[in-house]
């Protein structure tokens, strides 16, 4: 097929895709269950909340599982380096995430306000916490992390759970919490009417204006006060992958990549356009227009730290070298054709049918259905 | 080299998160097809009863697929976090084979979990009925993924070791998705998992039978149940994956070490009833032996030999010897000598280099280990028998144990006098927990007859473990500690007071606790 640079550049593509996806999906999952207790005020309530993303959580979730794997499958030595460097995080974004499958289920199961008002707040966890660490965690994906790799490219974590809480990184935190939220409270006023849209509609307005202002304040911080590692010499982009045979320093700029390819631009020019427009739209009650855009929008932010990190996947601040790039880092060259093999043929088909799924289940969840469906519905 | 604890806390804790995730997932596999099978007759007839059987088995299935789903991203985050050494030495191989199961498996079942709850207003019949269906087809297929993986750890095809990368890269995908090893494991975990699914439904269906209640609703289930599960304990027993037993050596050592082999007999070999195993004097007290049938049932001949351990320990030591070589020109190649003898032997010896890998668990030094640390690391390629060859005969105990209950709940079945015996309701009630035993202890062989090794032959698990501190281990073993005996506890108070609602639980006004005579004792009230 295609030789091994330009498969290691697709992959970036397609990983890139893939954490798209789990972000414009589960984000907005995320975002309503941080959402809901807040912005359902009785148990009706909550359970409208609840049901709009009732039967397609689960399908959402999948983006996340295959983000894991993408990365496990293609990028072998990420995975194995991120997750058992940030052993602590991951196991708070684990262990929150158990909330999730058993408070959807289990809620609505038992008609006792005490049980129910649990699983509430165990949604809520499920649905704020996740999203607060994987903001600090791609804010330590820009300043870097403290690890080194050794002669058998055994990684090696010189940081502690505590030192990932720095300034920068938790303001990452709180935009990746307010973008759930912000998408949520989108996703929301679509699928509500009544007292509940009106109070997802504001949110969406207020959360989008401050979102795209943390934005811009976040970008400005990369560019001014974050170093950039760059690669002084490497094995080359079509190598074996191994780390340790490039040489690197932080004499590098965010905007190196955007400056050789101005049509990268438009990645921050949609999130700083597209999220104001979204808060905007559902202010207005425009309420799909305005998922789009949020959607646009959010993406476009992805896009942006993906194309001012690229080359890079893993920056080591204490071994230069040790960084993990898509040169040295990916999976080999067999690899990378079958799984883009099994990908070109196996991901058309999952958006077929979830696109249908949502066509079945679409439409404004009511009051009127919950009562109606007491026994069946979340 | 790395303490023996963070490996021997990591193995602890991924074995039981391994072992409670299998508590969810046969139930899944199972009762995904039986309730496409209630629905497919529900539509064939139009019978109101097949609708409710499917809606309130349904519901069962859905309290413990809750807890599939969230135990299930424990393992996925495992690889990473725990065995991150593992994830890079194999990933090129193992993470391909995950990312085909979220791909192809997770996404088919996590949709249409959602529309077979939500989707029943809104939906044709047999648009329902094909969401069933796909249900079944994804968790089945999320099993057939998950086992070729597995597999793979077993007896590891279609890779070599590549100096440049020092890891293990894939040279045939054909190779690991076709390993023979995949296919027997599959039939036989998704076989087990129909069987739990079947008892499940047979053993709750007798308890409303000896109550009583719903007899209609009950009798219907319980047919469905003995028809699905005696045809699966059959493909469970009859395609045991002890034949996968013989290809490649660690195999051959576990299979040994099952039977208590110590010695290799004269084709086909006895099989060991019972006894009991001395790992140091290295022979089976007080055994019971049965002529021909382990030779039988593990080569498929009269002819092929089934290896005994103490000539597979000889076995071993010769690959460590080769590995010890492996490795000293894997060293030279790494500090820049790429001559051609260097190489050549390199390429000669690269096989065995996982036999070299054993020695790291001593010593740095692997080239120049002592001959008392050779034969320490040949003694290590023996698995601990006693637990293996105990456990190993629990699961067969279960399983001709459901065989019995299954033969006679279909005999009695087809003789239409099933709910008339009331001894082997009684039965069917106490036989719910056989299939996880089984389940368990199957997957106990399959994993501590591993070591030790994760990668067989190919990479030791005292390797395979992240740099990560035995705090850190205590800090996740009591997180999974607490929210899985509390998750637990929840779910099996929602599933025994579903269990005891019953049908009724769905409300339509036609079952048990609907009825006026009934109404004071619902529990539900």
């Amino acid at each position: 097929m295609f030789d091994y640079e330009t498969m290691r550049v697709i992959w970036w593509v397609i990983t890139g895709a893939v954490a798209t996806g789990f972000v414009l999906t589960v984000g907005f999952d995320f975002g309503i269950g941080a959402l809901l207790p807040f912005v359902g005020r009785n148990d009706v309530e909550r359970r409208v909340v609840i049901n709009t993303i009732g039967p397609t959580w689960d399908g959402n979730q999948v983006w996340l599982i295959l983000l894991g794997g993408a990365i496990f499958a293609v990028w072998p030595a990420v995975y194995a380096t991120l997750f058992s460097g940030l052993y602590i995080a991951m196991l708070l974004v684990l262990f929150t995430l158990f909330f999730r499958p058993v408070g959807f289920d289990y809620r609505s199961k038992l008609d006792c306000p005490k049980w129910r008002n649990a699983w509430d707040w165990g949604l809520f966890i499920g649905g704020a916490v996740p999203p607060i660490l994987m903001g600090v965690l791609v804010g330590n994906l820009l300043v870097g992390l403290p690890f080194h790799l050794d002669g058998s490219l055994r990684s090696f974590y010189d940081g502690s759970f505590f030192g990932l809480l720095m300034p920068f990184p938790l303001l990452c935190g709180v935009i990746g919490v307010l973008a759930c939220v912000f998408h949520g409270a989108v996703y929301l006023s679509c699928r509500t009417e009544g007292a509940i849209e009106r109070r997802a509609r504001r949110i969406a307005l207020i959360g989008g204006l401050v979102l795209v202002a943390l934005i811009v304040l976040a970008a400005a911080w990369v560019i001014l006060g974050i170093p950039r590692p760059e690669i002084l010499s490497m094995a080359g982009p079509g190598a074996p992958s191994n780390p340790m045979a490039k040489t690197v320093d932080f004499s590098g700029s965010w905007l190196v990549n955007f400056q050789a390819h101005p049509r990268m631009f438009a990645a921050p020019a949609l999130a700083v356009l597209g999220v104001p427009a979204a808060a905007l739209l559902a202010g207005s009650g425009r309420a799909v227009a305005a998922f789009a855009a949020s959607s646009v929008g959010i993406g476009g932010l992805l896009w942006t730290v993906g194309f001012g990190l690229f080359p890079f996947m893993l920056i080591s601040t204490t071994d230069p070298r040790s960084s993990l790039t898509i040169w040295d880092a990916s999976a080999s060259h067999l690899n990378l054709q079958w799984s883009l093999a099994i990908t070109l043929v196996f991901l058309p088909i999952v958006l077929l049918y979830t696109q249908w799924a949502y066509r079945v289940i679409w439409g404004k969840v009511t009051e009127a259905e919950i009562v109606k469906g007491d026994h069946t519905l979340y | 080299m790395i303490g023996d604890e963070v490996v021997n806390l990591s193995r602890l804790q991924f074995g039981l998160t391994a072992l409670y995730h299998f508590l969810f997932v046969p139930l899944t596999l199972g009762l995904t097809f039986l309730l496409a099978i209630m629905e497919s007759v529900y539509v064939m007839t139009g019978k109101q009863v097949y609708k409710d059987m499917t809606r309130f088995w349904g519901k069962l299935f859905g309290i413990n697929f809750a807890m599939g789903v969230t135990t299930g991203i424990t393992l996925e985050f495992q690889f990473g976090t725990n065995w991150s050494y593992y994830s890079h030495y194999v990933g090129d191989i193992f993470g391909p084979i995950l990312a085909s199961e979220g791909l192809m498996s997770f996404f088919l079942e996590s949709t249409f979990v959602g529309l077979f709850f939500f989707g029943w207003d809104r939906m044709s019949r047999v648009q329902h009925l094909s969401v069933t269906w796909l249900l079944a087809l994804g968790t089945n297929t999320s099993a057939l993924w998950i086992l070729i993986a597995n597999a793979w750890m077993q007896h590891p095809v279609g890779t070599e070791f590549n100096y440049q990368t020092l890891r293990m890269e894939l040279t045939s995908f054909a190779d690991v998705f076709f390993n023979p090893v995949a296919q027997v494991k599959f039939v036989h975990t998704v076989a087990a998992g129909y069987v739990t699914g079947a008892m499940f439904v047979l053993g709750i269906s007798s308890w409303y039978l000896l109550k009583g209640r719903d007899i209609g609703f009950a009798r219907r289930s319980f047919s469905i149940a003995a028809a699905f599960g005696l045809a699966s304990i059959l493909s469970v027993i009859v395609l045991g994956d002890e034949s996968g037993y013989t290809d490649g050596e660690v195999q051959k050592v576990k299979l040994a070490a099952i039977e208590a082999a110590w010695e290799t007999e004269k084709p086909p070999a006895a099989f060991t009833l019972i006894g009991f195993p001395d790992q140091d004097k290295q022979e089976t007290r007080f055994a019971l032996r049965i002529p021909y049938v382990l030779g039988l049932i593990a080569t498929r001949s009269v002819d092929e030999e089934v290896k005994g351990l103490k000539e597979l320990r000889q076995s071993s030591l010769a690959h460590i010897r080769s590995g010890q070589t492996a490795y000293w020109a894997l060293e030279k190649i790494r500090a820049g000598d790429l001559s051609a003898p260097v190489r050549a032997e390199f390429e000669a010896h690269k096989a065995d280099l996982g036999f070299g890998l054993l020695l790291r668990k001593y010593t740095d030094n692997v080239a120049g280990a002592s001959e008392e640390l050779v034969q320490k690391a040949a003694a290590d390629t023996i698995p601990c028998v006693g637990p293996l060859f105990w456990t190993f005969r629990v699961m067969v105990a279960c399983g001709f144990t459901l065989l019995f209950v299954f033969v006679m709940a279909f005999y009695f079945c087809a003789t239409r006098v099933a709910d008339r015996k009331r001894w082997l309701l009684k039965l069917a009630v106490w036989s719910i927990p056989l299939p996880w035993i089984a389940a368990e202890t199957g997957w106990f062989v399959a994993e501590y007859g591993r070591q030790p090794w994760t990668i067989s032959g190919v990479l030791p698990t005292h390797l395979s473990t992240s740099s990560i501190s035995a705090g850190d281990l205590w800090f996740s073993i009591a997180g999974f500690a607490f929210f899985y005996t509390a998750l637990l506890v929840i779910e099996l108070y929602l599933m025994l007071k579903y269990v005891k609602l019953g049908p009724s639980s769905l409300y339509t006004g036609r079952y048990h606790f609907e009825q006026p005579a009934a109404a004071l004792s619902n529990p539900a009230a």
